[in-house]
């Protein structure tokens, strides 16, 4: 552990204890839960290298409490739950305080996002764990000091682990609120996600023709879950990437639409990764730069847009599924209504998203952010006038997330939305009278043989 | 309206005679209150009622379904639907249906008022504004707009009025004053110094309507117009024709109050009742299933009766001794603390013993009151001799000179002399008042830390009244319920607009009156410890803490306040008379021994007239609102003023301003004739510093550059409309404004508005961004204020001035999508100008910034780094605070005027915003310099000034530098920022006066 030292000008030479090479091999690597079904596939990448990574799940109360009370309360929320899970997570004694390190993602950038990892230092000075490391997970070459590198095969299998993760999310999503047979799509879900871990492990599941198969088989043993088609709101969520997918920062917001009947879409975090890629070199067309960079950044993106396009043909070949947009669709859809030069936070993607859901028929969209948001008060909330002009259907409602909202009231507000969106669904449903019938399979024993087909159909 | 009339009195029983008939019963449960609707099946209205439901809802809703089966008891079947942003828990618990209330409302105007086109309707808590006509939409408050039924309740409770009443007063109204509009708690702050300084009650009324009515139009609306038929619903509104009048007068239009306008949501619910309930099965379930407890909470406060009376016998020590004030004679000094809720004054002898005290509720008007304080003494006590009165608090001055009493101490000095009384060794002081919370760290004898509570997080005295009496409780009862709590219930820390929600959410999930109490106590504790004082462990407070104010008083908040922190802290017996206590003590410091009272004699008490005149100071462009006491004796006193132009007819120093002087040197770029025709510029955010650039830039290449006007209210209100985030920052809402201002100047067709990710780079930090408001506001500019660019030319593109090579190519090709023969070479020879004219500008203001530095040295006056973004120069942003500081006798420089004398060093955060930058190098700066301070002006909303406070105020810290902070938004209340730069000033003073000390040793 290193003392902090104040020079004459009163700063510090000598701050925060750094995350070296050898703690991999010592240390146990603590992560903030985000995109649950996403987090368990890059998790096991990261295992695979060596390290000795777990994914906090603590919640409740404490989490909040901790976090308030060591992070500036108007700082965001989510940088007071990460903050504040970890904290609770260190304080629970579980883990040995001179063993464990913490891992926190940064993305750079203009939003104050970028800021955490400093918060979170700060934070632990305060708390009394001043020996605890914590490493920086970024791609813009922050923190080089730190041990914490990843290689280029770690970052092709994460890349791969996004793309998984965002398939399984879009198919998850579109098929169980329809699930003839109760908790089968979590079922199939859980098995997968298996799956993709052992291929990992064996070091298959990267090459393009490997993934090609896995989108294919994935897509094939979802459409063959067997579904009732009834009529259900759809809702698309979009907003600032913490508060968007996780749990803990949501007040659970997939489950309480999925409890008012909804079907929900929520765009991946492969566009999130091509978003950030795209945004270097659109920095340097705009202002000038260097012309090695933006190659190498339209080559990375090219790379990505080749393997999303195969997760999308995949899901295309199944008329009874709806693949997510491209990231060429969305980034032009954006470009309607917002300049790509809008990079800081979830910037023009945001936008984008909002009207890629819009023309794939998800009209009722949450824009859910931390309170105070500032990129959101520009791509979220300032662009929502712009999209109804264009877009008459759409119904977006802005959510805002803080330690001290409370559910009641979001969900009143979430609760209107649906009531206005069940309206529109009334007056279409008059003029087309047709709903409620079964789509697949039936029979309980056509289940346990999907199941066995899942793990037959691959050939790796 | 084809509502049935009268329909509520009317007994239904022979409608229902046929067997087989069935009713649609509809419940609407708000925040506040309950409504029943009960309609036929050929949708009649039967039956309606309105009830207050004191946060009782099953008891209550179970009360009503019961009266209703008595009511219809030759119905077979009835159907059922709850509405109300508190029915979705009741609907859960009983298995009935729920609807949307926002939903219901619509329904019942399709089916009832066909006509509407626009519905307005204020509740409890909520506002929404319905579009019937055209594209239908549904608009609904956001979780930070106060305002509303609630809103307005509590600003009666503060005027000591009835909402009837004060629908009465506002009648009679001659003047509206602007409160702020956004949130119930700043439309607070702007109240209470009106009523302190006098305003006529009147008047003030008629604000606070006018204020609720700009908050729901400028943030509900959202630029949408309110035309044709609009309807008025809800309690407010209903109930109070002033508030219909108001709206009529700002929508120019005159909207209908129908027939049952309370019951619109509990109709719409009847409409949407659906199944066959058995109302005695439902009553059951409501009485009985009770929802088991899942909320959170902590431990109780005391383990055991035992461990209570340790308490109370422990606090039941510190005592000061008590007169008799008939029997007295001799030596008296009174101090007189006029809070912004109580009126206390205390009177004390030559040994520091109270004689006489009083604690009032201070309606108002301070002055009545301290007339009968003054009265009362000569009466009971001719002998006395009365050395000295000082008064301090809110009503300092007004008090002050209106008895023409002999001392002002602002209220920080007071309490902190009154807390050394008690604890000589006081190393950290709380007092929480009724509105407001002042914390302080003492070192050395003096005070080194000040905090003080924002206008948004207020969280005191007042705001546990409020939640007693909203839950039909008086306050002293309320409190004593949470003392034996078993779970008292985490309310987080919030503002009161948050915790309405809070506390509802815990009804819902079960928790009962007693853990309520107890988790209100302990949320105002965290709100000081977490939010004000931001301490994360005991340790940083210290040694031996003092906690004072009237709050105290209240033992759920000590005990909350000794377990949260884990230390004993000592409760004086005299908590809430501190400031007096403590200004009566400074008055017998300050005063000789031969020194008599100059306060009013009995004789001219006798006479005493106070007479209150409002007016608009003309003296400069501000033109402050005026608010002129005149006292008997000819003394007067002014309020409202920004600086002392008004009170002493001479101009302030302000050579040692240099916000003054920026606006001088912005005000020299004026409009060139150009070939190429008009093009207008906002003037607001980064566009304030850059305009030399542009200015520059443009004019060389033949544009004739149109500023918008300087900010002002009213520029504000004429953008507000247009406005999508209620939350972002006031320098960003008032860009709508100027936009506007633009748009209505003659021949401006192009407006020049670029959106820059990058600021140029000074060094200083690790990049060099803008914050995302800044960079993309442009964007939020095109998106929402159509209607006026409607036929504009707005260039918007991304432009990166921090690259100044690249940059003429970019611009060229920009430029060239609007206008034609645009060369490279002339953007290329504009571009160096404009690069050099910036630098002259930065240059200027540096060296001016050096001059006000030497003549502030010459005249040994104190240096404050006034520290925020350059768009706080603007003076409608900054309320006039540079002016404030110079008009108490400093000197103002701003964060750039040193910045650059420092180097690029790490500090403790991510360091890559260009203006962020600077305010770190300027802290780093001060550090060495004895006569400099910084005041950091931080705009409410900011989210990155939650990075930069924190950091600055370490820096400052590590110093040995008093750190601070002064909250602007919309509005500021002045009020509070004086007090804070008084106590910054009297404690710079004690700290010189102890260092003088110690070297004299």
């Amino acid at each position: 552990m290193k003392k902090q030292n104040y020079n004459e000008t009163g700063l510090i030479t000598a701050d925060y204890p750094v995350f070296t090479k050898e703690m991999k091999a010592t240390h146990k690597l603590l992560i903030p839960q985000m995109a649950p079904i996403h987090f368990r596939l890059i998790v096991e990448v990261f295992r695979q290298d060596g390290y000795d990574v777990e994914v906090l799940k603590n919640d409740g109360p404490s989490v909040v409490r901790e976090g308030q009370q060591y992070v500036h309360n108007d700082a965001c929320y989510p940088a007071i739950l990460v903050i504040g899970q970890f904290i609770d997570a260190l304080k629970s004694g579980a883990y040995d305080l001179d063993k464990t390190a913490l891992i926190i993602t940064q993305t750079g950038g203009g939003c104050r996002a970028s800021n955490y990892i400093h918060l979170l230092r700060k934070a632990l000075v305060k708390a009394g764990f001043p020996q605890i490391p914590v490493a920086s997970l970024n791609f813009s070459g922050l923190e080089r000091n730190s041990g914490f590198r990843l290689s280029l095969p770690m970052i092709g299998k994460a890349l791969a682990a996004c793309l998984y993760g965002d398939e399984l999310m879009a198919l998850y999503n579109q098929i169980k609120p329809y699930e003839l047979r109760k908790g089968e799509t979590d079922l199939l879900l859980n098995v997968w996600q298996q799956r993709i871990i052992s291929c990992f492990a064996e070091g298959k599941g990267l090459k393009r023709r490997e993934m090609q198969d896995i989108f294919e088989c994935m897509a094939e043993d979802f459409s063959k879950i067997a579904v009732k088609r009834t009529q259900k709101t759809k809702v698309g969520i979009v907003g600032e990437i913490y508060v968007k997918y996780s749990p803990l920062g949501n007040n659970q917001l997939e489950e309480f639409l999925l409890k008012e009947n909804c079907e929900i879409n929520m765009p991946g975090l492969t566009g999130f990764l091509q978003y950030c890629i795209s945004n270097v070199s659109q920095t340097i067309s705009l202002y000038g730069g260097s012309e090695l960079v933006k190659n190498v950044c339209r080559r990375a993106l090219d790379f990505v847009v080749s393997r999303e396009q195969l997760m999308v043909d995949a899901i295309k070949k199944h008329d009874n599924l709806r693949a997510p947009g491209l990231f060429s669709r969305t980034r032009e859809l954006a470009q309607k209504f917002i300049n790509l030069g809008a990079k800081m936070g979830e910037g023009w993607l945001l936008t984008g998203e909002m009207a890629e859901l819009i023309e794939t028929g998800f009209h009722n969209i949450i824009c859910a952010q931390p309170f105070g948001c500032l990129p959101n008060h520009i791509v979220g909330k300032g662009m929502i006038s712009k999209l109804r002009a264009y877009y008459p259907e759409a119904n977006i409602t802005p959510i805002d997330y803080d330690p001290s909202a409370t559910k009641v009231n979001q969900e009143n507000r979430i609760k209107l939305m649906i009531a206005s969106a069940a309206e529109s669904l009334r007056i279409a449903k008059e003029s087309d009278r047709t709903s409620g019938h079964v789509i697949g399979g039936a029979g309980k024993d056509d289940f346990l043989i999907n199941i066995k087909k899942v793990t037959g159909s691959l050939y790796l | 309206m084809v509502l049935c009339a009268g329909a509520c009195a009317i007994p239904c029983f022979y409608i229902l005679s046929n067997e087989g008939n069935f009713v649609k019963i509809g419940l609407d449960v708000g925040s506040t209150t309950i409504k029943a609707a009960v309609l036929s099946d050929d949708n009649r209205l039967l039956f309606s009622k309105y009830e207050r439901h004191f946060s009782q809802i099953n008891t209550k809703a179970a009360q009503l379904l019961a009266e209703i089966q008595a009511q219809f008891y030759g119905a077979q079947n009835f159907q059922l639907c709850v509405s109300g942003s508190a029915g979705m828990g009741l609907a859960e618990l009983c298995e009935i249906p729920f609807e949307q209330e926002v939903f219901a409302t619509r329904v019942c105007a399709k089916q009832f008022a066909p006509q509407a086109d626009v519905i307005i309707e204020l509740g409890g808590e909520d506002a929404k504004i319905l579009f019937l006509s055209g594209l239908s939409d549904a608009r609904m408050n956001g979780s930070c707009a106060g305002g509303t039924g609630a809103f307005i309740d509590q600003m009666a409770t503060l005027l000591k009025l009835t909402p009837e009443q004060l629908n009465e007063k506002a009648k009679e109204h001659e003047k509206i004053y602007s409160i702020a509009s956004r949130c119930g708690v700043f439309a607070k702050s702007d109240i209470q110094p009106l009523l302190n300084q006098g305003a006529r009650v009147e008047d003030i009324c008629a604000s606070i309507l006018y204020c609720v009515v700009n908050q729901t139009v400028a943030g509900l609306a959202q630029g949408r117009p309110i035309e044709g038929n609009v309807m008025y619903l809800g309690g407010p509104l209903t109930f109070m024709s002033e508030l219909r009048l108001a709206f009529d007068n700002v929508l120019h239009n005159t909207g209908i109050l129908p027939q049952n306008s309370l019951y619109f949501v509990a109709l719409g619910a009847a409409l949407q009742a659906r199944g066959y309930h058995s109302l005695s099965d439902i009553q059951l379930r409501l009485t009985t299933r009770q929802k088991k407890s899942s909320f959170a909470h902590t431990k109780p406060f005391f383990e055991s009766q035992q461990a209570y009376e340790q308490f109370a016998a422990r606090h039941a020590g510190a005592q000061v001794l008590e007169k008799s004030l008939k029997d007295s004679s001799g030596k008296a000094h009174l101090g007189i603390d006029a809070g912004s809720t109580t009126l206390k004054a205390v009177l004390i002898d030559e040994q520091g013993d109270i004689l006489f005290s009083s604690y009032r509720s201070n309606s108002a008007n301070p002055v009545p009151l301290v007339k009968e304080i003054l009265e009362h003494i000569y009466e009971e006590c001719p002998d006395i001799l009365l050395c000295s009165v000082t008064t301090t608090g809110y009503g300092e001055q007004l008090c002050r000179e209106a008895f023409n009493a002999d001392y002002g101490v602002v209220e920080t000095m007071a309490h902190f002399a009154a807390a050394k009384r008690f604890q000589p060794d006081v190393d950290f002081i709380i007092d929480i008042g009724g509105q407001d919370m002042k914390c302080f760290q003492v070192e050395d004898g003096a005070i080194s830390n000040i905090f003080l509570n924002e206008a948004c997080s207020s969280g005191c005295g007042s705001f546990l009244q409020t939640f007693a009496s909203a839950l039909g409780q008086d306050i002293d009862s309320f409190a004593k319920l949470g003392l034996f709590a078993d779970a008292p219930v985490e309310l987080g820390s919030r503002c009161t607009v948050f915790m309405n929600s809070s506390v509802k959410q815990a009804q819902k999930d079960g928790a009962s009156i007693e853990n309520i109490s107890a988790g209100l106590s302990l949320s105002v504790v965290k709100n000081a410890l977490y939010k004000v004082i931001r301490a994360s462990d005991p340790s940083e407070l210290g040694q031996n803490v003092v906690v004072q104010g009237g709050t105290f008083y209240n033992d759920a908040v000590l005990r909350a306040f000794e377990n949260e922190m884990g230390i004993e802290v000592t409760r004086p017996s005299i908590a809430g008379l501190m400031g007096a206590y403590g200004a009566a003590l400074y008055g017998r410091e300050q005063s000789s021994k031969e020194h008599r009272s100059s306060v009013l004699s009995k004789a001219e008490l006798h006479d005493f007239s106070h007479r209150v005149q409002t007016t608009r100071c003309k003296l400069c462009t501000n033109h402050c609102e005026l608010t002129v006491n005149h006292f008997s004796g000819g003394r007067r006193f002014i309020s409202g003023n920004r600086c002392d132009r008004p009170t002493t007819n001479r101009k302030a120093e302000q050579t040692l301003n240099i916000y003054e002087y920026k606006l001088q040197l912005l005000d020299q770029y004026k409009p060139v004739p150009g070939p190429r025709g008009k093009v207008g510029i906002p003037l607001g955010l980064n566009m304030l510093e850059l305009l030399p650039f542009w200015h520059t830039l443009l004019t060389r290449l033949g544009f004739e550059m149109h500023m918008s006007p300087k900010s002002s209210r009213e520029l504000y209100f004429d953008g507000q409309q247009t406005i999508p985030s209620d939350t972002v920052c006031y320098p960003a809402k008032l860009m709508h404004g100027h936009i506007h201002a633009l748009c209505s100047m003659e021949g401006i067709d192009t407006i020049f508005y670029p959106c820059m990710t990058y600021n140029v780079d000074e060094k200083l930090g690790d990049n060099h961004f803008n914050c995302p408001v800044v960079a993309y506001y442009p964007e939020v500019i095109d998106a929402n204020c159509t209607a006026q660019l409607e036929g504009k030319k707005f260039i918007y593109d991304y432009v990166g001035i921090h690259r100044p090579n690249d940059f003429v190519a970019n611009f060229t090709t920009a430029l060239t999508k609007y206008f034609t023969g645009i060369t490279t070479s002339a953007v290329g020879r504009a571009t160096i100008a404009a690069y050099r004219e910036y630098r002259a500008y930065l240059r200027r203001v540096r060296k001016r910034g050096e001059q006000i530095i030497q003549t502030a040295r010459e005249k040994k006056k104190p240096i404050i780094v006034l520290a925020g973004r350059p768009y706080h120069v603007d003076n409608e942003i900054n309320h006039g605070i540079d002016q404030l500081i110079v008009s108490q006798g400093a000197a103002v420089i701003s964060e750039d005027c040193v910045s650059h004398l420092m180097n690029k060093e790490n500090v403790r955060v991510l360091n890559q915003w260009t203006y962020h930058a600077r305010l770190y190098a300027a802290a780093r700066y001060i550090i060495n310099e004895p006569d400099m301070n910084l005041v950091q002006l931080v705009s409410f909303g900011c989210g990155l000034d939650a990075v930069t406070a924190d950091e600055v105020r370490e820096i400052l810290q590590r110093g040995n530098k008093l750190y601070t902070q002064i909250k602007i938004d919309e509005i500021a209340n002045l009020g509070a920022v004086n007090i804070r730069l008084r106590s910054l000033f009297a404690a710079l003073d004690a700290q010189a006066k102890n260092s003088a000390k110690k070297e004299a040793i």
